[in-house]
């Protein structure tokens, strides 16, 4: 499939209180191009495709293999990475966007700071007593290891809360991400002293019952997280804790 | 000083860095964390095949004295020994504390840690979490910051660019200037001593497999304040990479740690698919060379083999520069338990998938041995500035082994940690002038950044980068020369002159990612001189740095670190050469093919 030129427009945005304005560029392809590697060629030809001057376009990307999470924007309407986006399997013209529920800094940069906020509010690590030398670490089998190691793959990307219908503003769910490292702490055997004040961080607004079942999470989550299932093994323990509680007071 | 809680600073959210903000946070000084990303974003998370350490849990007899001798051994001898030993003697209290924080290491039946074999080694001592064990650690500290962070002990300045640091009339630092990446906004910040913690200069060679942030721009401001630098002539060309349009994505040595065979079809007009060659028509030259260490040979030597297979003798894949790694021959579960982050990118981003099919790797640009002169606990030659992880120069000699960049990222941060707060505490007054000395560095920042914003030029500076990045891959990596080293430095220059007409077709004051890109270029050219310069200088071949016409390595003359310091005047590199610590294990001619 031999593709000579791609042919893509950019939602672009110069301050986060300025009106958003599209701008379209063509440049050409070379095999194993990616998303990335266009905004690349703009830096080094800032120039529309009506041959305006313009500027390079401004996003957020570090590792360019999808293990860092930076590079998270709308492409062609789905939420994913723009590193893995490789243009010969894209419809074009392509349509780039940055995240529509996050703050937009400028252009494709939006403030995903929330999942960040959400992850203190959870305590998402494992309280460990110090740094010094305290010998071995719990036994833990390849079973248990092989469903941590899916959970922690997280990368703090914000896809999932950017697909989920239920993610905005008037409920303030803090989305998958958050309940998938929760279930992740939780069943560690260190970890999970911090049960109870996980489960009853996501028993307020915003917790664990907004989730509506869309299911749009596991569906773009990058690294295949399990979140749904997450979701639903959470809900039950959450579930459990609220009966227990009832029943305390 | 005694009285107030000591301040420190680090710059640089990678393991180095969260590994010293968790010692200093614990110890109860107060720590501001600069970072140009979120930290979990650092480039550490990009490491995937393990971490090293002596557990000998495998019945092999492991020590940390045969970690420390395959690391000396590994580096050519040009590491200074004692903090090589010192890192491999912490090496296994790191790796339990890591379990303890809860990375998911891969297990043995038992539920015990479990190793495998890397290279430049012929013991199991490499700890790993699947084939992501950079980003699952990384991603441990980064909880355990957030904790302290929680608690107030530290605080994140994120999406802030290091500038320069701040020095006092006596040349002791006493703070940084930094850049809010959104605002623009140009600050300074006291402590009572700064960690720097910057990472890899991969921007420099252009594609590398490091991140877009790896600029070595920090060390190259630095440099230009009196900072040394060592060794920077050491880079090390990372054996099988995959190569991109926009970078080269690693393939991890744990492929060969797990059995992976490189390989080339012995007929060089060989037309059959990979998986179609049979065994005869194959040739496993890393094995054939190299009996021991087969695959696992350190990656100087693995990069240099396929470069002659390719280059001299004319076998690349089809006339490509590519050789084969073959995992074909592992079955599936294997593979999935213990590879599968990387087999899943080489699948993302190039379309086959390494279960079935071989995959097709060539060297790229992995990683700098040298980085930022340090003494023995990790204090650079300007006082109160320390350098940890892979910006500082201290345990990898001429090569560095593989999974041996974690462990001293930690090591580093764990030793210059407390090192810092006690040596905040023996501080004494501060002088009298030091308000002006942050108001002075402030505004010159603010007039560098005014200059480059309103310069009248034509020059694109992503183009210049492309044009840097072009030249020291060339004449800088593998196979060096003096006259190309000499026509690199010229070009250098040149660049440097061009960069005066460097043009910002964006000159807006928010947000502006090219305004912060074309000042990192200048400190990159600036520091791409001390690695070329550095590398015309050494006429021996040791470990990464390979000089066909200098083939032998020579202890006589070149058993020395290379130390360059910024000469302003002449606005280059000058040297200084400094006898390396050799007091523990005396040097031994460096062969994988005998031992």
């Amino acid at each position: 499939m031999a593709i000579k030129s791609v042919l893509f427009k950019i939602k672009r945005q110069a301050t986060p209180t300025s009106a958003p304005y599209w701008e379209e560029f063509e440049v050409e392809w070379r095999p194993g191009m990616n998303v990335i590697a266009l905004f690349m060629e703009i830096a080094m030809n800032p120039v529309t495709r009506a041959g305006n001057p313009t500027t390079p376009i401004n996003y957020d990307s570090n590792c360019l293999e999808e293990v860092c999470g930076s590079c998270a924007m709308l492409i062609n309407g789905k939420a994913r990475m723009a590193c893995s986006a490789l243009v010969e399997h894209l419809e074009q013209p392509l349509t780039i966007e940055p995240f529509s529920k996050f703050p937009v800094i400028r252009d494709l940069q939006v403030d995903r700071s929330v999942l960040f906020e959400n992850l203190k509010a959870v305590q998402a690590w494992i309280p460990i007593d110090g740094t010094y030398p305290l010998g071995d670490g719990p036994r833990i089998t390849p079973n248990m290891q092989e469903q941590a190691y899916q959970l922690s793959q997280c990368m703090s990307c914000c896809c999932c809360m950017e697909a989920c219908p239920q993610f905005n503003e008037s409920t303030g769910f803090v989305g998958a991400a958050t309940i998938a490292q929760v279930r992740l702490f939780n069943m560690h055997p260190t970890g999970k002293v911090l049960k109870d004040e996980r489960l009853q961080a996501l028993m307020g607004d915003g917790g664990i019952q907004e989730c509506g079942y869309a299911q749009n999470c596991v569906e773009v989550c990058p690294k295949d997280i399990p979140l749904t299932k997450s979701i639903s093994s959470v809900g039950a323990d959450v579930m459990k804790k609220a009966i227990l509680d009832f029943f305390r007071t | 000083m005694a009285t107030t809680t000591p301040r420190i600073i680090i710059v640089g959210g990678g393991l180095a860095g969260l590994s010293a903000a968790i010692k200093v946070a614990e110890s109860g000084a107060h720590v501001d964390l600069f970072s140009v990303v979120p930290v979990k974003r650092s480039h550490s998370v990009c490491a995937q095949g393990g971490i090293n350490s002596a557990k000998n849990l495998k019945g092999e007899g492991d020590s940390t004295w045969a970690h420390f001798d395959d690391t000396v051994f590994g580096g050519d001898f040009l590491a200074n020994q004692p903090p090589v030993k010192a890192m491999c003697e912490m090496g296994p209290s790191i790796i339990d504390l890591l379990d303890r924080m809860g990375v998911p290491f891969s297990r043995t039946p038992e539920g015990l840690l479990d190793f495998r074999r890397f290279g430049g080694t012929l013991f199991c001592r490499t700890a790993f979490a699947g084939a992501t064990t950079g980003q699952q650690l990384l991603y441990a500290l980064d909880e355990q910051v957030r904790r302290f962070e929680s608690e107030g002990k530290v605080r994140k300045y994120e999406y802030w660019e290091f500038l320069s640091a701040v020095l006092d009339s006596q040349r002791v630092c006493r703070g940084i200037c930094a850049m809010d990446l959104r605002s623009m906004e140009v600050a300074t910040f006291p402590a009572d001593a700064v960690i720097i913690a910057t990472g890899g200069v991969g921007a420099i060679f252009g594609k590398s497999t490091n991140s877009v942030v790896c600029t070595g721009s920090a060390q190259g401001a630095l440099y230009q304040q009196g900072a040394a630098y060592g060794n920077g002539e050491m880079i090390q060309v990372h054996p099988t990479c995959i190569p991109g349009d926009d970078k080269l994505r690693l393939m991890s040595e744990s492929a060969r740690g797990e059995g992976g065979r490189i390989w080339v079809p012995r007929n060089p007009n060989e037309s059959r698919p990979g998986k179609q060659v049979p065994e005869a028509d194959r040739w496993y030259f890393l094995e054939d060379w190299y009996p021991k260490y087969g695959n696992l040979v350190p990656r100087d030597i693995a990069t240099r083999a396929i470069h002659k297979v390719v280059h001299e003798l004319g076998l690349g894949i089809q006339g490509q520069p590519m050789v084969y790694l073959d995992l074909t021959h592992i079955d599936r579960a294997t593979l999935d338990h213990k590879l599968g982050g990387i087999l899943d990118i080489y699948e993302k981003f190039v379309g086959d998938d390494p279960h079935d099919v071989p995959m097709k790797i060539f060297p790229g640009m992995h990683y700098t041995m040298g980085g930022l002169w340090v003494d023995n606990g990790q204090m650079t030659n300007i006082q109160g500035l320390y350098a940890i992880g892979e910006c500082d120069y201290s345990i990898h000699g001429a090569n560095r082994l593989g999974a041996n960049s974690l462990l001293s990222c930690i090591y580093g941060g764990f030793t210059a940690g407390p090192n810092s707060v006690k040596y905040a505490g023996s501080l004494g007054a501060a002088p009298e002038n030091l308000a002006a000395c942050f108001e002075n560095e402030r505004k010159r920042q603010i007039e560098a950044n005014n200059l480059l914003l309103n310069n009248p030029g034509t020059e694109n500076p992503f183009k210049l980068w492309r044009e840097l990045g072009d030249v020291m891959s060339r004449n800088v990596t593998v196979t060096r020369y003096n006259d190309k080293l000499q026509e690199t430095d010229a070009k250098l220059v040149e660049l440097l002159e061009r960069y005066r007409n460097v043009n910002l077709n964006d000159k807006s004051m928010w947000s502006n990612q090219s305004f912060l890109f074309t000042r990192q270029l200048y400190n990159m050219l600036q520091l791409a001189r001390v690695i070329t310069q550095g590398a015309f200088l050494r006429n021996e071949s040791r470990g990464s740095h390979y000089k066909p016409d200098f083939p032998e390595r020579d202890d006589v003359n070149f058993l020395k670190t290379t130390k360059a310091f910024f000469a302003p005047d002449a606005d280059e590199p000058r040297f200084e050469w400094e006898p390396v610590d050799i007091s523990l294990i005396p040097p031994r001619p460096r062969r994988y093919d005998t031992k």
